[in-house]
């Protein structure tokens, strides 16, 4: 399991990164979104990996049995926070593509 | 203690709620709750300012919602926080009632979106939490791209598209290096922290390093560190100057994080850990500077002399924080107090002199020196027309910032770099033998400030000492006025030198005391006022 989160964290960021140095403006947003993805999944991997552990506490059994909380939640504001923020930027974009007239990062062609 | 500590970012928040519910035609209803809750704001940031200083304790925290501490979420008011959350309000008093003239009409829901930048801003100082600082930081950003692109046109919304991009970049960093410290540590609670660094495995130092160095990566592209902070004069010279203003504390918050941080989990106890990321801190400082100085002297506009500056005054921060010693961060701090106000003074003065100038002198200082300045004889023989009176005290304004900011005397920033220079020649001890890396810095600072002298300089004659030609700049008493609050503050600071001095020295020893914070934050005793 650790290898197939891994590879695809990896996978993930990469394509992200190449898509955010990619000169157009849709581009670079699924890029980002894509980096946002990675980010969520290392997020989730950092409280350790478990399969059939739950996450809320229901006040029996011994404490091992269930997965760390912690970056349940976190990853829980991330995606809400990214997603805000994707949705916030494709405004910024549109409202490039009108007033430039071009969908390049830099307003214009080369 | 009682709720203070949570009025920061409690007050912002209502006040930018309530704002967005009143309908734009109200505009004047709404900046006068706007300018009402900054005034608060601003008595509370001295209210936290008096418990810091003269409270029992120089640090305090405030558990919300009264969870215990490294469940809860703590805020942590300690003088340096205090201070900060203090100049972020003196700055919003005087962007707010600058905007009052014409800036907060010029697109919608400015009042809210400043109230929230402001939100943001506080928590950030205030918070003892990693991820709770993540999210004040998003809440800012979030805010700072609305306000980025307050005022509209093409320029704002090319120059917002790289700054909405790269910050959405870093704030991924920002994640996985905190996900990273918790994943090795087991908590985000920045007093837990430092705690548990001591007893980390060897081999998770590592992780803990890498964790810390990505993080680290975030808050640098905020603070505007060469080579990531290439998008920062663009942003901020497209910016409406209230905005500007404001964005002139957003670049310290990122070197208010990496002192903070650096200073609590990476002092002599963290093991093999200890003094990490000095190094970086020190050289890209410098770097900082050297790049910061370079665009000094190249800009052609005003706006863009002032970007640069907040990128050599980031610089100098940084190449201060890298010493990691009490001395030094104390003369830091008070230059970081003084350069805030000098530049958002600054952002506030370009516009009313651009106001005043032809479309054919905003041409470029440096080719009109390059090219020769031809000075036009049919005008010569107006010299000695008495200058008008607006005229004048924008000069004046000009000049007292340009002191304040290249680190001239008699203002207060040159005793902020007096007291930075005089507390790194200390470091070589009782030996007396200076580092050379100190000598370098000290000329590298000395040549940032007459670089800076001399742009300011060339652009101040360029525009005062032309002739005029019946383009006298209408300027309201509301946009000198805070001009003129920038500047009196700048001068109480040097009036006063000596307690303000000794106060930023109280707060550089209470970082630099271990366990100082954790102590407070536990609620273990021995956190007394020494």
């Amino acid at each position: 399991m650790e290898a197939v989160i891994a590879i695809s964290i990896g996978i993930l960021a990469a394509s992200g990164v190449w898509l955010i140095l990619r000169p157009r403006t849709f581009q670079v947003v699924i890029g980002l979104s894509l980096l946002s993805y990675a980010v969520n999944l290392f997020i989730f991997s950092m409280g350790r990996l478990r399969s059939n552990a739950a996450a809320v506490v229901d006040g029996s059994g011994d404490i091992s049995a269930y997965a760390d909380p912690v970056p349940q939640s976190l990853v829980l504001t991330a995606i809400v926070i990214g997603f805000a923020m994707t949705a916030l930027f494709l405004v910024v974009l549109l409202a490039a593509r009108g007033l430039t007239g071009t969908d390049h990062v830099d307003g214009r062609e080369r | 203690m009682d709720h203070l500590a949570v009025l920061p970012v409690v007050l912002p928040l209502f006040a930018g709620a309530a704002l967005t519910l009143i309908d734009d035609r109200h505009h004047k209803t709404k900046l006068g709750i706007s300018i009402a809750a900054t005034l608060l704001l601003v008595v509370v940031s001295l209210l936290l300012l008096a418990e810091a200083t003269q409270g029992p304790t120089r640090i305090s925290t405030y558990q919300l919602g009264n969870w215990p501490v490294p469940y809860g979420i703590v805020l942590v008011v300690d003088p340096l926080s205090a201070m900060m959350v203090a100049l972020t309000s003196a700055l919003a008093l005087g962007a707010i009632i600058f905007s009052a003239a014409r800036w907060h009409l010029a697109g919608q829901h400015f009042n809210s979106l400043f109230q929230l930048l402001l939100m943001g801003l506080n928590g950030a100082f205030l918070t003892g939490d990693l991820f709770n600082l993540f999210v004040f930081f998003e809440v800012l950003l979030a805010a700072s791209y609305g306000l980025a692109l307050h005022g509209q046109g093409t320029s704002r919304v090319k120059a917002s598209l790289h700054y909405v991009a790269i910050n959405l970049a870093s704030s991924s960093l920002f994640l996985i290096g905190a996900t990273a410290i918790y994943g090795v540590a087991g908590t985000l609670n920045m007093a837990d922290l430092a705690m548990r660094i001591p007893l980390l495995s060897a081999s998770d130092h590592t992780l803990l390093q890498t964790g810390a160095a990505i993080l680290g990566v975030a808050f640098l592209v905020k603070a505007g560190m060469w080579p990531l902070g290439m998008w920062l004069p663009t942003t901020y010279a497209a910016a409406a100057p209230p905005v500007a203003a404001m964005f002139a504390i957003l670049s310290k918050l990122g070197v208010y994080v990496v002192l903070r941080l650096t200073s609590l989990l990476f002092g002599e106890g963290a093991g093999p850990s200890a003094q990490f990321g000095d190094a970086v801190l020190q050289y890209g400082g410098l770097a900082t500077i050297a790049f910061g100085t370079i665009g000094v002297l190249a800009s052609q506009g005003i706006a863009r002399i002032a970007c640069f500056s907040v990128i050599v005054s980031s610089g100098t921060m940084l190449a201060m924080v890298g010493y990691d010693d009490a001395g030094v961060t104390a003369g830091a701090l008070y230059y970081l107090v003084s350069s805030t106000l000098g530049l958002a003074c600054l952002f506030l003065l370009v516009e009313l002199m651009e106001r005043g100038r032809s479309m054919g002198d905003d041409v470029l200082a440096v080719t009109l020196e390059a090219y020769g300045d031809d000075e036009e004889p049919e005008h010569m023989q107006e010299a000695g027309a008495a200058t008008p009176g607006t005229f004048a005290a924008l000069g004046i304004a000009f000049v007292c910032c340009a002191i304040l900011i290249a680190g001239m005397p008699p203002l207060s920033g040159f005793l902020g770099k007096f007291a930075m220079i005089g507390a790194m020649l200390d470091l070589g001890g009782a030996s007396g033998t200076v580092p050379v890396e100190v000598w370098v810095t000290i000329g590298i600072l000395i040549a940032s400030g007459l670089a800076a002298t001399i742009a300011l300089m060339r652009s101040g004659i360029n525009t005062f000492w032309v002739s005029l030609e019946g383009v006298i700049p209408a300027v309201r008493a509301v946009e000198i006025a805070p001009i003129l609050m920038f500047l009196t503050l700048g001068l109480l600071l040097t009036v006063y030198a000596q307690p303000v001095m000794s106060f930023m020295e109280t707060a550089a020893q209470s970082l630099y005391t271990q366990g100082e914070y954790a102590n407070a934050v536990f609620g273990v005793a021995g956190g007394e006022r020494p």
